[in-house]
């Protein structure tokens, strides 16, 4: 679904990625991982077209995407930070976005899933962390598109609200639909992910399924896994 | 891009800066007719003022503007829509919006004073045209400013710099090369020194209308054929409307190659 | 008896005074007006019916009244002059006159009039001309209602519409002349009378003097003409109620004072000329209640002038009020009204508080390079013509007007 092969990219002296080779398959829920400044979500602002890479080549559904816009009908993003145009409305952002999209898009079960109806008609300066994360989660799910891009989509999430994301996910995933989410949170990780996608100082560490990674540094969790094979990529 | 150009006017137009500057228009147009009493003077008094506070206020809102809509714009990017369209239907937007609060709030004053029954309605429309391309080429001089500039206290000092470069340094050292250089003809490099500042352009398309007899005092030939004929109004339009293309495609250009 | 000798006294008398009168038309006894006025006695009248009369070189000299009828032509067909007066008492009136001879030797005039008293020169409609109506050492004279059109382009090749040279004591009333090389022109002429004319588009001067004293002229109109109008050593000039407009180029001024002494300018109206006056090395000039409205320049005073005073004028929305190329100042300004004055009234007398100095120092470094011109109306203007009102460096120091009026005149 997604190829990436030999990725640059520099901010000023700051060298992000060295050189991401990845082949993502269509189908399943990954686990993009790394510590900060690893290079995380500036990769999958490559992906989005949204940071332009210094080299390298990117493939969406077979397509590369260089100076193209018409792939991202087929791209829901998440984005890391829940900005949004604080002097509209949460239903006329949802209107614009439809708007622009020019897609179908189903929001009233995801309006009712968030309990979000309530506050349609604030503007969105006035929604707290939270509420604008649910926000974020509604646009992002209302169109049935085969990718999703997540960058942190659990931040400020209630328990009740996480619950209902998961479900989201699954029932995506059962529907053969290609997900990456960027994460901190091993245990979400842990109960969602296929596959984990490991990087670290702008190189792919590791990309296998969770058993594998396990396997491999004959660990019981996850959380131990990765910080084993940090360590060791460090002394390599 | 008709959308983003939609939704931007729309935005803006809900922002209390917009009514802001249009009332300072319709405050500034009805003050000048009641203190001149005279629709044409009027005209020449605002033409003065135009140069000058147009660009400023071109300038201030073009790069508050885009440093506030990062997030819209964030936003857009990840939709189906074409980089350009983007950075083009927000400075249109910015643009529009401001020449439309420019019109309207210098037109309401001028046609209750009774613009439509006097000689200086085409005085009133090159103000008018004057005032929209100098709002636009500042607008998206100050888009190239805050594309280059990610700290916003930074493009917003640096736009400030430009305009305060544009409207007054460049004249003084312009006026010092004139100076230094008396002794040659220097008609020519006036010209194009002029042409060189869509301020000084303006300036220029102003004189033609108001100081025609003290331009053609001077002697050069070059000064003569462009002052004396329709040539100098026609060249200090086009070069009018490159100001506006330039900076325009220069900040698609930028928006295309910056990260987000 | 007596009383018969004394009719035919009369009768006799009435036969020696009683002029007769010629006709002249193609199918009269006369159809040449050149015989006509041979044939006529001393204080004839030679009465010419309409038509076209090919004729040059009519030389009137004995008194006479020429005069037409409806306007007949006389076709000079380019071969010189056409009518000369050389006798007192005469009167002309009533032609259209085309197609005068030019020459680079001679001047030939439609009408010229030498030496001659008492003449009264109307209603003549001149074109086709080298010079019009040239008046040479004459005087006691009037020329009135004329209208003088020529098509001149070149200043060399043209001649002017009313000539005077060495005459006096001449009205010149109601003209209307355009498109010769200077409309009015008087050298050495004294105590003459310019009044009520038009004079427009002329390649020159709308009127050009000089050694002329003692004259005047007022509510003339002088208009686009290519160097506007020019007043040069003469002296006791009076010039009042006239309009000097659109005169524009580069050495084109309402109007050129040169060596003027003791004049009056008042009253007049400058309107949109590249400069209003210019003055030369003129002293003793009164200019009052004047209006100078958009020029380039208002006034532009060159070498020396001093004893001027310049009272109750209104300087309206020009570029320039007034340029100065010297540091000093012996010239008068007071209570005029300057548009451009942005001082306060606060005791109310009708007259601002603070000075106004008309002289900016943009106007002095125009004068020294003049392509900076191009500056105009610049914010940076502004600001260093403000810092040298603050605190004059460059403009004469007492250059001011101490009593500049709040509103116009």
């Amino acid at each position: 679904m997604i190829q990436i092969s030999n990725l640059h990219k520099s901010f000023k002296k700051n060298h992000v990625l060295k050189g991401i080779d990845l082949d993502i398959d269509a189908g399943g829920i990954y686990a993009i991982l790394g510590p900060n400044g690893s290079g995380k979500t500036t990769m999958i602002k490559s992906i989005l077209g949204m940071i332009i890479p210094d080299e390298g080549n990117l493939k969406v559904d077979g397509e590369d995407i260089h100076k193209q816009f018409a792939y991202r009908q087929k791209l829901n993003y998440l984005p890391q930070i829940a900005d949004f145009p604080g002097n509209l409305k949460v239903n006329e952002l949802i209107r614009m976005i439809i708007d622009l999209r020019e897609q179908t898009a189903n929001h009233e079960p995801l309006l009712e899933t968030f309990g979000l109806n309530p506050y349609l008609e604030q503007k969105l300066s006035t929604l707290s962390g939270g509420s604008a994360q649910k926000v974020n989660l509604v646009l992002t799910f209302m169109f049935d598109n085969p990718i999703y891009i997540l960058d942190e989509p659990t931040t400020g999430l209630d328990p009740n609200a996480l619950i209902q994301f998961k479900g989201l996910l699954r029932k995506e995933r059962d529907k053969g639909k290609t997900i990456l989410i960027t994460t901190h949170i091993m245990s979400f990780v842990d109960e969602v992910a296929d596959e984990i996608i490991y990087l670290l100082e702008g190189r792919i560490g590791f990309k296998g399924s969770i058993d594998k990674l396990l396997a491999i540094y004959e660990s019981e969790d996850i959380e131990h896994a990765i910080a084993d094979m940090a360590k060791n990529m460090i002394d390599a | 891009m008709l959308k983003i150009l939609k939704y931007s006017f729309y935005d803006l137009m809900r922002s209390k800066w917009s009514y802001f500057y249009f009332l300072f228009y319709l405050l500034l147009g009805f003050l000048l007719l009641f203190l001149n009493n005279d629709v044409s003077k009027g005209i020449i008094t605002l033409l003065n003022i135009i140069v000058v506070l147009v660009p400023l206020i071109g300038t201030i809102f073009g790069i508050m503007y885009f440093y506030n809509a990062r997030e819209f714009t964030t936003l857009l990017l990840a939709q189906p829509i074409k980089r350009s369209h983007i950075f083009f239907g927000q400075f249109l937007g910015v643009g529009g919006s401001l020449t439309l609060c420019l019109v309207l709030g210098l037109g309401i004053p001028f046609i209750v004073y009774g613009l439509m029954k006097s000689a200086a309605i085409w005085d009133f429309g090159l103000l008018l045209v004057v005032g929209a391309c100098l709002t636009l080429i500042f607008t998206a001089l100050a888009f190239n400013v805050a594309l280059r500039n990610t700290n916003r206290i930074k493009g917003f000092g640096y736009a400030v710099l430009l305009w305060l470069f544009l409207a007054i340094v460049y004249d003084g050292l312009f006026l010092l090369s004139l100076l230094i250089f008396e002794e040659y003809p220097l008609d020519t490099y006036a010209l194009i020194g002029s042409m060189a500042n869509p301020i000084d352009l303006s300036r220029i398309l102003i004189l033609l209308k108001l100081d025609i007899s003290v331009l053609l005092g001077y002697t050069g030939a070059v000064f003569k054929s462009f002052f004396g004929t329709n040539k100098g109004l026609i060249v200090a339009l086009l070069i009018l409307s490159l100001w506006i293309v330039i900076p325009v495609r220069w900040m698609i250009w930028e928006g295309n190659k910056k990260d987000f | 008896m007596s009383y018969k000798w004394a009719i035919g006294c009369i009768l006799f008398g009435m036969a020696l005074v009683q002029a007769e009168t010629i006709k002249v038309c193609a199918t009269c006894t006369y159809s040449s007006i050149k015989e006509a006025v041979l044939k006529a006695q001393p204080y004839d009248t030679v009465l010419v019916e309409k038509g076209v009369y090919k004729e040059i070189n009519i030389r009137i000299d004995k008194p006479l009244v020429l005069k037409g009828l409806e306007l007949p032509v006389i076709d000079g067909e380019d071969k010189g002059e056409i009518i000369t007066i050389v006798a007192d008492d005469v009167y002309l009136s009533g032609f259209l006159i085309r197609n005068v001879g030019t020459s680079y030797t001679t001047d030939y005039a439609a009408v010229r009039v030498i030496k001659s008293k008492n003449f009264r020169i109307e209603n003549l409609q001149l074109e086709k001309l080298f010079f019009g109506i040239y008046l040479e050492k004459s005087s006691y004279g009037k020329v009135i209602n004329n209208s003088i059109s020529g098509d001149a382009v070149e200043e060399y090749n043209s001649g002017n519409g009313i000539h005077l040279w060495h005459s006096n004591n001449i009205e010149v009333l109601n003209n209307r002349i355009e498109k010769v090389r200077d409309g009015i022109y008087l050298e050495f002429s004294d105590n003459i009378l310019i009044q009520n004319n038009e004079s427009l588009n002329n390649v020159r001067y709308g009127l050009h003097f000089m050694f002329s004293n003692d004259d005047s002229y007022v509510e003339n109109l002088f208009e686009n003409n290519g160097a506007g109008v020019a007043v040069m050593f003469s002296k006791n000039i009076r010039m009042t109620n006239n309009i000097f407009r659109n005169n524009w180029g580069p050495t084109s001024y309402g109007l050129l004072l040169k060596e003027i002494y003791d004049a009056e300018i008042k009253n007049n109206r400058f309107v949109k000329n590249t400069v209003g006056i210019n003055i030369e090395g003129s002293n003793r000039i009164l200019y009052s209640l004047n209006n100078f409205e958009n020029n380039g320049w208002a006034l532009k005073v060159k070498g020396a002038c001093y004893a001027n005073r310049f009272e109750q004028n209104n300087f309206l929305s020009n570029s320039f009020d007034i340029s100065y190329n010297s540091h000093l100042n012996d010239n008068i300004f007071e209570r005029n009204f300057w548009s451009s004055y942005t001082g306060y009234d606060l005791d109310k007398d009708g007259i601002g508080d603070v000075p106004y100095r008309p002289v900016k120092l943009f106007s002095y470094i125009v004068n020294r390079t003049p392509e900076t011109i191009i500056l105009l109306r610049s914010l940076f203007m502004d600001i260093i013509n403000f810092s040298e009102r603050v605190s004059p460096v460059f403009t004469p120091d007492n250059l001011i007007d101490a009593s500049p009026q709040m509103k116009q005149i």
